[in-house]
């Protein structure tokens, strides 16, 4: 018996270390590695809330057709765009580096003001 | 069902602990293989919610394949260690606050009210088996599976167009 709530703020927890990295870290990989978190951490949400609208049907608004299922099928779609923007996305960072010769995003600034 | 709180609490510690580690390391392997931990303790989680399919291929496809593609730049790029820089002054004094300010926020609505929403159990029944996913993904969801398989195509040519050098 973990509350719903234990679950949430896990999630909300990575979530946040996520948007952390992705603000503080300089390395671009590790930027993307930030991005790959916060992916799992809204995937975390879309499991336990499967779950619970599996066993507490009553909770949901009347009228509501919901197939709790469903979030599994959600976070499926989320993990396939997930290694699809990482293919691109690396394909990117190499790209970057065989430019600037770098993987700081400090020195890759042409579109700054 | 005292059990499953523990190993609720022991897997999230090392998870959080995993994403912690990621953002002390300073070279981006130390950061990649933490990164893997934490992956693998969440497929652990789902497991205690009762979703085999989604563990497993939270395990094959994200701690499996998309880390190893993100080992294999970091080794064919040979990443250094992270330079200490300043970095952006609006992310440090606009970004982080705000961002302790939501996650506090969101904590403490959820401990305060979070009573009301229920708890899981280990869910006895099958629930979250391959099959009825597979039901769900190629009946209800078919078109969507197929635009996925559509934009895994484009992102495949797009990591070639990309990675190639120009000649």
């Amino acid at each position: 018996m973990v509350p719903l709530s234990w679950y949430l703020i896990l999630s909300a927890i990575l979530f946040s270390l996520g948007v952390f990295g992705f603000l503080l870290k300089r390395n671009i990989i590790t930027i993307f590695m930030s991005i790959e978190l916060m992916l799992n951490a809204v995937n975390l949400s879309f499991v336990a809330f499967a779950n619970y609208w599996n066993t507490h049907p009553a909770k949901l608004a009347s009228g509501a057709n919901v197939v709790p299922l469903s979030g599994h099928v959600f976070v499926f779609f989320v993990m396939v765009v997930a290694a699809a923007e990482a293919a691109v996305g690396l394909a990117i960072i190499i790209s970057v580096f065989r430019t600037r010769e770098t993987l700081n995003v400090d020195q890759v600034n042409l579109l700054k003001l | 069902m005292i059990i499953h709180q523990i190993l609720f609490i022991i897997f999230g510690i090392i998870c959080v602990a995993g994403a912690v580690n990621l953002l002390v390391q300073r070279h981006p392997i130390n950061s990649a293989l933490s990164l893997v931990v934490v992956m693998a303790s969440l497929a652990l989680i789902y497991l205690l919610l009762g979703a085999e399919f989604v563990a497993a291929i939270q395990v094959i496809v994200y701690a499996g394949a998309i880390m190893v593609l993100f080992v294999f730049v970091i080794m064919l790029l040979n990443a250094g260690s992270e330079e200490r820089t300043r970095g952006s002054h609006i992310a440090f004094f606009v970004g982080v606050p705000g961002v302790v300010v939501l996650a506090g926020t969101v904590a403490w609505l959820l401990i305060h009210s979070g009573g009301q929403l229920g708890s899981i159990k280990i869910s006895a029944s099958d629930f979250g088996n391959t099959q009825d996913i597979a039901h769900l993904l190629f009946r209800d969801f078919l078109l969507p599976f197929e635009i996925t398989s559509v934009l895994i195509l484009i992102a495949i040519m797009g990591a070639v167009v990309l990675g190639r050098k120009e000649s």
